[in-house]
């Protein structure tokens, strides 16, 4: 289907851009990520009909609204879920999966896990702002112990997961957390999240302005350091980045914290897409083979 | 009365009940004789008590039948519990090393085989099982012969030393059974007939692998776990991606995404994970992306009782999700239209781009059947409605997802064509795709949508037709059925003009479109009328009721876990007929 343009055009930002425009609060921390994919995508050069983006619901999951692409705004917590049927209907396609810590941790926290294992060839980029926002500002799977929201007004009694551990210990083959206030930084992860074959998940701090008061820019500034600023740092050793996902407090590490490329992904491990994606196979059954399957019966 | 002959084999479950079911299924098909098998079991993998009855004749046999001609007991249990099923002319055929026969009725033939003095039991721990098929050979007329070539299959997979050994014990109980038991009086005849024995859950995977689904995901589910089972089986002879998923909802939002790719996708459960599945049955609908259900009923409410049988899942399919919203829901008449409805309702489907439930049942999904093979169509008519997938210099951006239609369809692209990249939403969006549901909610946009959408009921109803009175029109009773009851009422039908009642039948095989008005004319000329379901509150009636006002004069339901035999539906009859009463719930005689 992508072999239809005559002559190839240069992917520019211009093609990227969706039909609205965001309607995020002013200053929200989804601006920068939704930039950083579609720099992501001019300099990779994917054409936009080539990209799927999906995404479940809550603030950050209006995304695919806002990027031109082939888009699914899907049920709250089920996008994993729909961008793996559709992955394997099509694993031509770039798919991309964008939402928020509530609908990935929170709702959909079982697809999270079983969509790692599997290697699923698609890039997961969670907006991780800790609260939930179109709700309304209640506690979420990533809110800090303690942090006071409207659903614990006394404070949360209940601890956070770790996002990256968690990715670490499920078997994602590409791990990294970014900052959407380091755009070059983030475009950069998003880019080898894409290129990577297999699972790529990327745990963004994507500030919420105007119900989450503890992680504010101001607060994330200071303390993220990227890994990529320490020379000796192995991103395939998979023990070094369990020890670094744990660190928070004065330093969180942002950048790549794993990655392997020895484990195949979903659609190589299937021999019925060893040709050409499900979508362009003939859906009729040879009849000599359909003939088999009435014999068995006999 | 339909020339049938029916053989009952009980025991523990793991005592090998299943395989003297394939060997005699194999034998009488392969003999030109119809059959139907029904497995009556427990939730439990190793004892508790298994009975299959599997009943023959050269005419069609659709259901269990009514009566038992031929016990063959592998336990104590087993003889315990049913040979008062015997009556004159029956016979059972035991170990009598290990199992003590009760008081039989008169007229009944006791047959004990001494195993331990025919076979060396220290070595064949299954001995008992294939002696008595060999002897049950012998007492029906059907030589020996038939059962050489079937063993071999049975035990394809071991030495031919165990197929000897095994040919070799069914020749002992042959000639045992013949030397001192008194053969049936009327021997099983034989025809020119070849049959297929097709299971229902075998037979949807057929009729999804014949409507070209390419993408079947599944979470293992009693009793529809088999559709499962086969599609996984022969999935890369068939180039169908079959996958496992973590829960219900992960499968049918892993089938969304892969049918919105621009593949058929199929999926299957029972009424629990489809009630997980509801919330993205209206994400289908309203992202306008088709997609095939599979519901297997089982006793229900909750976890119920996972291996019986019931129509009790009807409210929750016209139900399920939340909202209006297009959808059609079908329920087979039988283990062959379980094959073919499904290339059915995918064009239906995808023609008005909606959700099609399939409402199977137990007795179907794991019951079996002989099936002419020639129904077995594996290149049926596909219509996969309006599709655009080529970009064919179209692509300028100016194409509507939603665009807003007289029949309420809009083309759909594919994804991956140039020039056609658009949103689909589970919120309310406007021709574009564009949400209207968040920033700026526009009562009009929201309102051509929702019609938009509804118009294609119109295109549904008219794509099937309403349905058809079977039997003579001026019958003194007309009973209403509705999918999987087809059989057993044509049988009681049978039985009852036996009896100097005539009666006909209205099956209901398209729940949704049901043809209401239709079926509202066909019914006020009737003169009593009585709907049959397999459930307690009477869902069908109800609903019709909702549809059309119609009030039925009577009823007979069954939600004892265990499917309608004819005598069931007769005996209901006839007491209505007499005015005794307008509520029936027959007993059901076998303890299973």
């Amino acid at each position: 289907m992508a072999t239809d343009i005559a002559a190839p055009k240069l992917t520019t930002m211009a093609d990227l851009k969706g039909k609205v425009d965001p309607d995020w609060c002013p200053g929200c921390g989804d601006f920068g990520v939704l930039a950083a994919v579609q720099k992501a995508l001019v300099e990779l050069q994917i054409p936009n009909h080539e990209v799927a983006t999906i995404s479940g619901i809550g603030c950050s999951s209006n995304f695919p609204g806002y990027i031109n692409t082939y888009g699914m705004h899907t049920l709250h917590g089920r996008s994993l879920a729909v961008a793996t049927g559709f992955k394997m209907a099509n694993h031509g396609m770039t798919v991309l999966v964008t939402g928020g810590d509530g609908d990935g941790f929170g709702i959909g926290g079982n697809h999270f896990m079983h969509t790692m294992r599997r290697n699923v060839d698609l890039t997961y980029i969670v907006m991780d702002n800790q609260i939930y926002g179109l709700t309304t500002g209640q506690t979420s799977p990533t809110s800090r112990k303690g942090m006071k929201t409207k659903s614990m007004p006394f404070g949360n009694v209940e601890g956070p997961i770790n996002p990256i551990s968690l990715a670490l210990s499920a078997g994602a083959t590409f791990i990294a957390r970014g900052f959407s206030a380091e755009q070059k930084h983030l475009t950069e992860l998003i880019k080898q999240g894409i290129q990577h074959k297999g699972f790529s998940f990327i745990d963004v701090f994507s500030p919420c302005v105007t119900y989450n008061h503890d992680n504010t820019f101001q607060w994330f500034r200071p303390r993220v350091k990227k890994l990529e600023d320490n020379p000796s740092y192995d991103s395939t050793n998979w023990m070094a980045a369990m020890e670094k996902s744990l660190l928070w407090g004065d330093e969180i590490p942002i950048g790549k914290f794993f990655e392997r490329t020895d484990v195949p992904t979903l659609h190589e491990s299937e021999p019925v897409l060893a040709t050409e994606p499900l979508v362009k196979q003939s859906s009729r059954i040879p009849p000599d083979v359909a003939r088999a399957f009435v014999e068995e019966l006999m | 009365m339909r020339q049938s002959f029916a053989i009952g084999i009980g025991g523990a479950a793991g005592q090998g009940v299943a395989t003297p079911g394939d060997i005699f299924a194999k034998i009488f098909s392969r003999r030109g004789l119809h059959l139907n098998v029904y497995n009556a079991y427990q939730s439990i993998i190793r004892g508790g008590h298994t009975f299959l009855t599997i009943r023959t004749g050269p005419g069609k046999i659709t259901n269990m039948g009514d009566r038992i001609d031929l016990l063959i007991p592998l336990n104590q249990d087993t003889m315990d519990r049913h040979l008062g099923l015997l009556s004159s002319g029956g016979a059972c055929i035991y170990n009598a090393d290990t199992i003590k026969p009760g008081k039989a009725a008169d007229g009944v033939q006791l047959c004990p085989l001494p195993v331990s003095k025919l076979a060396d039991i220290s070595r064949n721990k299954i001995a008992q099982n294939t002696l008595a098929i060999g002897a049950a050979l012998s007492m029906t007329g059907i030589g020996f012969q038939a059962l050489e070539s079937v063993l071999a299959e049975q035990f394809r997979k071991k030495e031919k030393a165990v197929i000897d050994e095994n040919v070799g014990l069914a020749r002992v109980g042959y000639d045992y059974a013949t030397q001192n038991f008194k053969a049936f009086a009327n021997p099983l005849p034989m025809t020119d007939a070849r049959y297929a024995v097709l299971g229902g859950n075998a037979a949807m995977a057929m009729g999804g692998a014949a409507a070209g689904v390419k993408f079947y995901c599944a979470y293992p589910m009693s009793p529809s776990t088999g559709v499962l089972h086969w599609m996984a089986d022969h999935a890369r002879k068939a180039n169908i991606m079959v996958r496992q998923v973590e829960d219900e909802i992960g499968v049918i939002n892993m089938a969304i995404g892969a049918a919105h790719a621009g593949v058929r996708a199929m999926c299957a459960t029972s009424g629990g994970g489809f009630a997980l599945m509801s919330e993205a049955l209206g994400l289908s609908a309203q992202a306008e992306i088709p997609v095939v259900v599979i519901d297997c009923q089982r006793a229900g409410p909750s976890t119920g009782v996972p291996t019986k049988t019931e129509q009790g899942d009807l409210w929750q399919m016209l139900g399920a999700s939340f909202g209006d919203y297009p959808r059609v829901i079908a329920a087979p008449l039988d283990i062959g239209d379980c094959f073919t409805l499904i290339p059915e309702i995918f064009n239906i489907a995808e023609r008005f781009q909606c959700p099609g439930i399939v409402l199977c049942d137990l007795l179907l999904a794991e019951g079996r059947l002989s099936v002419d093979p020639s129904i077995l169509n594996f290149a049926p008519e596909v219509d996969r409605g309006e599709m655009i997938t080529s970009a064919n210099g179209n692509g300028h951006g100016d194409y509507k997802r939603y665009l807003i239609t007289e029949s309420g369809v809009s083309p759909r692209a594919v994804p991956g064509l140039p020039g056609h990249t658009h949103v689909v939403s589970s919120d309310e969006h406007d021709e574009d795709g564009v949400l209207i549901s968040d920033e700026y909610t526009n009562t009009v946009k929201r309102r051509a949508m929702m019609e938009k959408r509804m118009r294609k009921v119109v295109g549904i109803e008219a794509s099937v037709q309403p349905p058809k009175m079977q039997g003579p029109a001026d019958a003194e009773v007309t009973l209403i059925g509705w999918g999987s009851t087809q059989g057993v009422i044509e049988e009681a039908r049978e039985l009852l003009a036996d009896q100097g009642i005539i009666a006909n039948q209205l099956q209901i095989r398209w729940l949704v479109p049901l043809h209401g008005d239709a079926i509202a004319n066909i019914l006020k000329r009737c003169r009593h009328n009585i709907i049959i379901e397999n459930n307690y509150s009477g869902q069908f009636a109800r609903y019709l009721r909702s549809e059309t006002s119609f009030v039925a004069d009577g009823h007979i339901r069954k939600y004892d876990g265990e499917p309608f035999m004819p005598h069931h539906i007769v005996e209901a009859v006839k007491e209505q007929l007499k005015g005794t009463t307008n509520l029936s719930v027959p007993m059901h005689e076998i303890m299973v």
